[in-house]
């Protein structure tokens, strides 16, 4: 909010009237539904509670305990579902970001068909993520998908035996392209806000300067994107890290070891195991880290960019 | 978009009389944007044309080896898909549960946003960070609480929510409230205070100025925040699929029908996933515009 706008202190009860709606439902649909997460991340909630599950017996930190335990196989599980995931959405994000950095840049400038293409590029975005999801996993198919095709009976790479995608090691790139192609376009949609404010007399009082197209790339618009990017990666990061639809209507329940994304994995071992206090310890883990990551990041780019608004 | 003149009528008087301007951009980077464009057409445009031919192929075609182009066109998928599950109820599911879930989470987003936009008040800082952290939370830490609650207040009051399409709505309607309120937020901002000041001295209340001034004048960014809303709850798919029962299903869940122990009807798939997505991107691509703006004036600052 900007710092002139007048400040009028009332002292009814109209803005809390207004508030009152959404926040009875944040606490509903999101804030007690969370409570009650941590607190059965302490119970030994099986099948047998679910009716009432206040009645399930306390079982103190032994959940949290099974879910670090690296000696055991739950933990392990964990862990590499954990690393998977980090690796997964350092990829994707870096990705993501640079397709629709370098997008919304080359379209900033008018040509033409500029308008047809950004309304098509934006298409990944609009589908609902299970038709686009369901239409990769057919082409991922071994037998009868189009990358087997292209890969094996066009251009004769990988010998003889097709290809498995969605199974084994290869199924991480499989869900790394399907993410990419789904989530690139946000990036492109927000740069491409961010770019129309930058003032046009900027591009022309550089060029007159004798500043070519990639020098004002580089010194006017990539700046100018800096406090968006902000905002831009650390929700690409929370989203990606969260993800659970794309690889659960890519992979069915089950996801391939190479591709295990954390949601998934949390939700095969409470809901596949009926173990749910140890799927809820393994939530409050989940959201403690990336409370840190956000709280980590946001005061490390929070003081980068004070450091250069001084200088 | 604006820029459509015929493509003959504008190439030929540009050509010759324009000197070359500074910001005219060198070949090097029209050659580096062409291609580079091109190839992100093509990685984009993929999965659409699998998508549109592969739902012209008759069973036998698409169980085969894949081919570029249909070897016999049918339209039978097309018309199969409406029986082989019940798509056409699924679709009422969706269009009811998404629709309601838009129009509820617009007025809720509009009231909230605008409320912290022109008053000062204790809590508006506690509320403004609350909402924003719940984008934070994993879905799946909640979805089993909630499934509990939902059963708990079925139990003790008889209202149905588990199971029915009233508890998804509020479900999805408060996924997308965060992101619309903390837009239109930035929206409403952008709107000048003098503005609303002019309606109360001219007699309106506080909703007054709210409906006859804010709300006209923050139209962009109330589209672009429908838009979002609408697309959350079209496309979720982990509580759908915990959430709903046969009567009650989405299409979301509903499309796994198509694939059986046996067979999987890739060429209903496929007729089906358009089907399904023509509403959403024909709405998003006619609004996008003011999703631009939207994000423009209002988040991106």
């Amino acid at each position: 909010m900007s710092p002139h706008t007048t400040v009028r202190v009332r002292k009814s009860a109209l803005p809390y009237l207004l508030l009152l709606p959404a926040v009875l439902l944040e606490l509903l649909i999101h804030l007690v539904p969370m409570v009650m997460g941590v607190v059965m991340s302490f119970r030994q909630l099986t099948q047998f509670f679910i009716r009432d599950w206040t009645r399930a017996p306390w079982a103190g930190p032994a959940n949290y305990e099974l879910a670090v335990d690296l000696n055991k196989p739950v933990g392990q599980a964990l862990l590499g579902s954990f690393v998977t995931t980090c690796l997964f959405t350092l990829l994707s994000v870096g990705l993501c970001w640079l397709l629709g950095t370098a997008a919304a840049v080359f379209t900033q400038e008018s040509f033409r068909g500029r308008g047809p293409l950004r309304a098509l590029f934006l298409v990944p975005y609009a589908l609902p993520v299970y038709a686009a999801v369901i239409t990769w996993a057919f082409m991922f198919q071994r037998d009868n998908g189009l990358v087997n095709h292209v890969l094996h009976d066009q251009l004769g790479l990988g010998g003889a035996d097709r290809t498995f995608w969605l199974l084994g090691d290869n199924s991480f790139w499989a869900l790394l392209t399907v993410s990419v192609w789904k989530g690139w376009p946000f990036a492109f949609l927000i740069v491409t806000a961010a770019l129309q404010n930058i003032p046009g007399e900027l591009y022309e009082a550089a060029a007159l300067d004798g500043a070519g197209s990639w020098q004002r790339i580089r010194r006017i618009t990539l700046p100018s994107v800096g406090p968006v990017n902000q905002v831009l990666v650390l929700v690409l990061f929370l989203w990606t890290f969260n993800d659970f639809n794309t690889p659960f209507v890519l992979f069915g329940k089950a996801a391939p070891e190479a591709a295990d994304l954390i949601s998934l994995h949390i939700y095969q071992s409470s809901f596949v195991t009926w173990n749910f206090g140890a799927g809820a310890a393994m939530s409050v883990l989940l959201l403690l880290f990336l409370l840190l990551v956000t709280a980590g990041y946001l005061f490390l780019t929070g003081r980068g960019r004070r450091r250069n608004a001084d200088a | 978009m604006p820029d459509r003149p015929g493509p003959r009528a504008r190439t030929r008087p540009r050509r010759r009389p324009r000197p070359r301007s500074p910001l005219d951009p060198p070949p090097s980077f029209r050659a580096v944007r062409a291609v580079f464009l091109t190839l992100l057409t093509g990685f984009v445009l993929l999965p659409v044309h699998v998508m549109v031919t592969s739902s012209l192929k008759p069973l036998g075609e698409v169980s085969g080896r894949f081919r570029w182009f249909p070897g016999r066109l049918t339209v039978r998928p097309y018309l199969d898909i409406w029986h082989t599950v019940p798509l056409a109820e699924y679709f009422v599911n969706s269009l009811i549960v998404a629709g309601a879930a838009t129009v509820c989470s617009v007025v809720i987003a509009v009231f909230a946003a605008y409320a912290v936009s022109r008053y000062r008040f204790r809590g508006r800082r506690l509320f403004t960070v609350t909402v924003l952290s719940t984008q934070m939370f994993p879905g799946i830490l909640f979805l089993l609480p909630l499934f509990l609650i939902f059963v708990n207040i079925g139990n003790s009051t008889g209202v149905a929510l588990y199971g029915s399409r009233g508890g998804l709505i509020l479900t999805y309607l408060t996924f997308s409230l965060p992101f619309s309120v903390w837009m239109l937020i930035g929206y409403f901002d952008s709107v000048p205070r003098e503005l609303d000041e002019a309606a109360t001295v001219d007699g309106c209340g506080p909703l007054g100025a709210l409906f006859r001034v804010v709300i006209p004048a923050a139209v962009p960014g109330i589209v672009a925040v429908a838009v979002y809303a609408f697309m959350t709850a079209w496309g979720e798919v982990l509580f759908a699929s915990v959430m709903t029962n046969d009567t009650t299903r989405t299409l979301a869940v509903g499309l796994r029908g198509y694939s059986t122990q046996n067979d999987v009807y890739w060429n209903q798939i496929m007729a089906a996933s358009l089907v399904v997505s023509i509403p959403v991107v024909a709405g998003f691509l006619l609004l996008q515009r003011y999703l631009v703006a939207g994000l423009t004036a209002g988040a991106v600052k």
